[in-house]
């Protein structure tokens, strides 16, 4: 009556290879950044998955590591974004590839 | 506990394609919330209820706070009130309400089974060997997140700057 690992960890590569594809897809910053969000958070679950397949706690320290690695990540991409629309009154990511040094 | 989470992994799964596929950014956030919340009754199934809460607080509630601030910013144009206007329509909101819903219907089904004081599962880690774990072998670890966050704040103050202040 418990639930394999195996299953956890389908869904933890299920959810990553979505935020993938939205990495890949999408042109905003902005849902990049969700979808970079989306692909940490599954790697968390992976981490947590395989934590409670071993009963240790040691998954759920790296979960919080990745937790702190998020919250500075988006924190400096969210301010590259205001930055790149006040450059470029655009949030397309190829806007920036017409700077020049 | 099996239930719960193939309910929320259904959830998450749904939740997250909205997010991918959607169109305006603050609808994709609300799913994005969605898809947290969602998680964070994964980790609980899995036995991870400090997570499950960390998850809740700082990622459905921190990060996508700055997330709603930073979208609030970049529409200060005329399109800003439009915007808002869309929001209140129920086409907006149904969807994310609609998932939400299913998980508060899987945490009145947790409560109702005796979910937080019934006795500890087989696979339950509790918050105190998750602590002693970190401040124990994984210290090092706790030294070099807090650097990492002391350069993110750094990072974002300069690039926060008003422009006439600083470089371009």
């Amino acid at each position: 009556m418990t639930v394999p690992a195996e299953h956890a960890l389908v869904l933890a590569a299920i959810l990553f290879s979505i935020g993938l594809a939205g990495v890949l897809a999408r042109r905003n910053i902005i849902f990049m950044l969700m979808s970079i969000e989306i692909m940490l958070n599954s790697a968390g679950l992976a981490f947590i998955a395989a934590g409670y397949k071993n009963g240790q706690a040691d998954g759920q320290v790296m979960f919080i590591f990745i937790l702190a690695m998020a919250a500075a990540e988006v924190a400096v991409g969210l301010s590259l974004a205001l930055r790149v629309y006040g450059s470029f009154k655009s949030l397309d990511a190829d806007a920036a590839s017409s700077m020049r040094g | 506990m099996e239930a719960l989470f193939y309910v929320s992994g259904t959830v998450a799964m749904i939740s997250t394609l909205r997010v991918v596929t959607g169109k305006n950014a603050v609808h994709a956030l609300l799913y994005l919330v969605v898809s947290l919340l969602a998680a964070a009754l994964v980790f609980y199934s899995l036995g991870a209820p400090f997570i499950a809460a960390l998850e809740v607080i700082i990622y459905a509630g921190a990060i996508m706070v700055l997330f709603v601030f930073v979208i609030m910013m970049l529409n200060l144009g005329p399109g800003a009130e439009r915007q808002k206007k869309g929001l209140l329509d129920p086409k907006a909101w149904a969807g994310p309400a609609l998932l939400a819903l299913v998980l508060v219907l899987e945490l009145l089904y947790l409560f109702a089974g005796g979910g937080l004081e019934g006795p500890p599962r087989a696979a339950y880690i509790n918050p105190k060997a998750v602590a002693l774990a970190l401040f124990g072998p994984y210290f090092i670890g706790v030294e070099l997140a807090s650097l990492l966050l002391l350069a993110a704040l750094v990072a974002a103050w300069h690039l926060g700057r008003r422009e006439k202040e600083g470089i371009r």
